[in-house]
């Protein structure tokens, strides 16, 4: 086997979304880069999302602020690398509420929202069933969110890294980063792998973008990051024809996504994809890696979708799936370079965003390593936030 | 995750009616076990005994064995039409959710003997997918199920020896078959010192039946493509050299209206899977479910026997039933094992395995399938995936395994969930990567936390959460 001797300027660890815009982005701006993924590209919890480009479920903060640049970012890579090979849908979304509180809280919210630049359309029942025909008769407010987009995220994070290579970026799946190399300051100066091929690659600076499993790297690296797992399920029916338009869920998932509660919390997103198939998603749960599938979980989805669109209750479940969101206590990503690791970099914590957020993350950090001025302020994202609480 | 607080209504649940599930829940009642028997199927006797109502059994194998456990089924709870669509532990052992019908339910059991059998193997070629083109074992289903032919002029390919009584039974039933091919060269197979078990004689039997029909029997052959506008109309005949390349200028064209087509079987393992079970590769490259002498696999609780964990025909089966069922039944009703039958059924799972892995060194599938393949041959029929696309999402968008294929171009996220097309998309990227199919590229095409589609009403239908 042919043993190289590598160099980089960037290497990015993870090859899912987050890693791959990483990746992208530096390697547009002339590093070079090598990516390093354990397993295969995007097999993480890239494969096991929707493929959320959201607006509409951000609160005002530099979240927000991040999905916008986000977005922005998106809508430029879907006319570069071609909106139809990844699947980049501007589809817009529906937020829905039926009790009087739900509809209160949401109007308050599209407010805030247009305050901040979202562009977020009360809108009245009846026009909210122009949006969505199939909607239960007992909806009684919506929103409408232009902006958000979907993708499909497999397909987006293999695109971009494929635009890498093309930019010179080499790309080593199956190769777990078992060490981390230092300079005689202790500075990061690469890493020592388990694959026979690359068994170092000595890098300028080193990306944390493995996602739910950055709080393990970080805590290798010893420079600890708060990340841990926020399971997920999405369940997947039989195709269909188009009979959602939007990406529609209920008012109750902002604040499941804001929550802070460990326990289970079900607000169903329910949206149709290129292939046909409705999804139906998203629980929370807080149980570790724990990959057992959770029928009671499965049929309060199942529930809270047919309670949108009763029409579902006929229609087969085929498949689901689960992830592991990677988030931080205060449900912010970590971008930035690590204060105490020098030459380590986090871009991960995104949570239930990370398909959405990526765009924004990648390009900030090429930014970062390139010595520009950042389009955003970092400084909510940096990793010495949780100095008090990891000290 | 859930537990069922009461002591579960059944001792022992078998899943599948077929040789071994038949076994398993006669040998677990005659311990005294409250049993269970779930298979989807109206009527018992799986794939292999296959039957319509009425039928006297005249062109079935072992037909007495069938009738005497279908008689001793009376001590046994048969839960026929019901599908298992996902199997989940619990504290005092399974809860198993069913669909029967439309309406689900569930099933709580001590233990769990999975016997749910094994499917086709296809590999795709050029025209798979055109109506008329069936699998063998569907072919064989029609015929025994339904009394349906699939054609009157049928052409039968693939390998391995189960082609010889579909095509024996076809012929019987009045179709004018125009060949068996098989890919491979069996004839060293008839040489092994195993083979003097006798089961080579039921091989003679249906060599007699195709000779009297004068259906030509072919070696080192196969059909390479299917012609056809709205269904098959010929097929495309070659020659193959040892590693199954077609020999240049051998392709002939037979006119035909079906053909029938199987290389081997794929065990269906997602219920073990879905419990966790752990799996092997198997001789004939299948993933099957690791199981001790007691047909235990390596969750505690759950048995597998019969081509779950490991192909090897209905008499193995039904060997590794009975272990399984009075395993299963000793555990659960404290009563006293009978050492010395046990042994004689190890015995005889000893023989049976042994001439069941000689039978998968002799029919293996070669590499040389893979240059069959046109750029638009279809290799995922549920979502229309073409070979052209697997290799672009090989080459261009760096997969690496066969989950990868299917997360960038969706072979196997259709209807059947990689049922048909996992294994060809298993070859097709590891021939990529220069290397053989592993066990973690099938187990990555086959974990189905839905075994069986169930509607969404259904699955909510239930308020006990």
């Amino acid at each position: 086997m042919e043993v190289a001797r590598t160099t980089a300027d960037v290497l990015v660890v993870g090859a899912g979304m987050v890693g791959a815009a990483c990746a992208y982005y530096c390697s547009a701006a002339g590093l070079r880069v090598t990516v390093l993924d354990r397993a295969a590209i995007a097999g993480g919890t890239t494969s096991a999302c929707e493929g959320n480009i959201l607006v509409s479920d951000k609160e005002p903060g530099a979240e927000l602020e991040l999905a916008l640049l986000s977005n922005r970012l998106w809508a430029a890579l879907g006319a570069e690398l071609g909106a139809a090979s990844v699947e980049l849908h501007h589809k817009g979304g529906v937020v829905v509420a039926k009790s009087p509180e739900a509809a209160g809280g949401l109007a308050t919210l599209t407010a805030e929202q247009r305050r901040h630049g979202i562009e977020a359309v009360d809108v009245a029942p009846d026009r909210l069933f122009e949006l969505e025909p199939n909607l239960a008769p007992d909806i009684t407010a919506g929103a409408h969110y232009p902006q958000d987009m979907q993708v499909q995220p497999m397909l987006a994070t293999a695109e971009l890294l494929r635009r890498a290579r093309r930019h010179g970026a080499s790309v080593h799946t199956g190769t777990t980063v078992v060490e981390f190399l230092r300079g005689s300051g202790g500075e990061i100066t690469g890493v020592r792998t388990d694959a026979p091929d690359v068994p170092t690659i000595s890098a300028g600076w080193v990306i944390n973008a493995a996602g739910s499993w950055g709080g393990s790297l970080a805590e290798l690296a010893a420079a600890p990051i708060p990340v841990l797992p926020r399971k997920g399920f999405v369940l997947v029916t039989e195709p269909l024809p188009p009979v959602i338009h939007h990406k529609v869920y209920t008012a109750e998932y902002v604040a499941n996504v804001a929550s802070d509660d460990a326990a289970l919390q079900t607000s169903v997103v329910v949206e149709s994809t290129r292939a046909g198939t409705v999804l139906i998603g998203a629980s929370r749960e807080r149980v570790g890696f724990d990959r057992s599938v959770s029928i009671p979980v499965l049929r309060m989805l199942a529930r809270q979708a047919i309670g949108v669109f009763p029409f579902l209750s006929d229609v087969a479940l085929l498949r689901s799936y689960l992830g592991f969101r990677p988030y931080c206590p205060d449900h912010l990503p970590v971008i930035g370079a690590d204060h105490r690791a020098p030459g380590l970099v986090h871009a991960c914590g995104h949570e239930g965003a990370g398909i959405g957020l990526a765009a924004g993350t990648g390009h900030l950090i090429a930014q970062l390593l390139t010595d520009r001025e950042p389009d955003l302020d970092l400084a909510p994202f940096h990793p010495a936030r949780f100095q008090e609480v990891t000290t | 995750m859930t537990t069922s607080p009461a002591e579960p209504r059944y001792d022992v649940a078998v899943l599948g009616a077929g040789p071994a599930g038949l076994a398993a829940a006669v040998a677990a009642a005659s311990t005294g076990s409250r049993v269970a028997l779930i298979d989807s199927a109206s009527r018992p006797g799986g794939q292999f005994w296959r039957h319509r109502a009425g039928d006297d059994g005249t062109r079935q194998l072992h037909w007495d064995t069938f009738r005497a456990l279908r008689d001793a089924l009376e001590r046994v709870e048969h839960l026929a039409g019901h599908t298992v669509w996902h199997a989940e532990r619990t504290e005092q052992g399974f809860t198993l959710h069913t669909v029967n019908g439309g309406a689900a339910s569930e099933v709580a059991c001590r233990t769990l003997i999975v016997a749910t059998g094994a499917y086709d193997r296809q590999l795709p070629f050029p025209g798979w997918t055109l109506p008329g083109v069936f699998t063998a074992g569907g072919a064989q289903a029609l015929l025994k199920g339904h009394g349906v032919l699939p054609g009157q002029r049928i052409v039968v390919a693939g390998t391995g020896p189960f082609l010889l009584p579909v095509a024996a039974g076809l012929a019987e039933a009045g179709a004018r078959v125009l060949g068996v091919f098989e890919a491979g060269t069996p004839a060293r197979f008839t040489r092994h010192p195993v083979t003097a078990l006798g089961k080579l004689g039921e091989a003679v039997g249906y060599l007699r039946t195709l000779r009297r029909h004068r259906v030509p029997y072919r070696m080192r052959s196969a059909v390479v493509a299917a012609h056809g506008e709205a269904t098959v109309r010929a097929a495309g005949v070659a020659s193959l050299d040892a590693r199954w390349r077609i020999v240049p200028g051998s392709t002939r064209t037979l006119d035909c209206d079906a053909v029938a087509v199987g290389y081997g079987f794929t065990p269906q393992l997602e219920i073990p899977l879905q419990l966790g079970c752990a799996t092997r590769l198997d001789v004939d490259g299948s993933l099957v479910t690791r199981v001790d002498g007691q047909q235990r696999g390596t969750v505690p609780g759950v048995y597998v026997a019969g081509e779950a964990c490991g192909v090897g025909g209905a008499g193995l089966s039904l060997v590794e039933g009975e272990l399984a069922g009075l395993h299963a039944g000793y555990t659960t009703t404290d009563t006293r094992l009978n050492r010395r039958h046990i042994d004689r059924l190890l015995r005889r799972r000893a023989a049976l395995r042994s001439f069941a892995a000689a039978m998968h060194e002799a029919y293996p599938v070669r590499r040389g399938w893979l240059g069959w393949l046109a750029e638009d041959t279809v290799i995922c029929r549920c979502e229309e995936v073409t070979a052209s696309e697997v290799r672009r999402s090989i080459v261009d968008l760096g997969a690496t395994d066969p989950r990868a294929v299917k997360l960038y171009v969706r072979p196997g996220m259709g209807l059947c969930q990689g049922r048909m097309c996992g294994y060809a998309t298993s070859w097709l990227t590891a021939q990529h990567h220069g290397r053989g199919v592993r066990q973690d590229d099938l187990l990555g095409m086959s974990s189905r936390p839905i075994a069986q589609p169930v509607s969404l009403g259904a699955l909510s239908g239930h308020a006990d959460d």
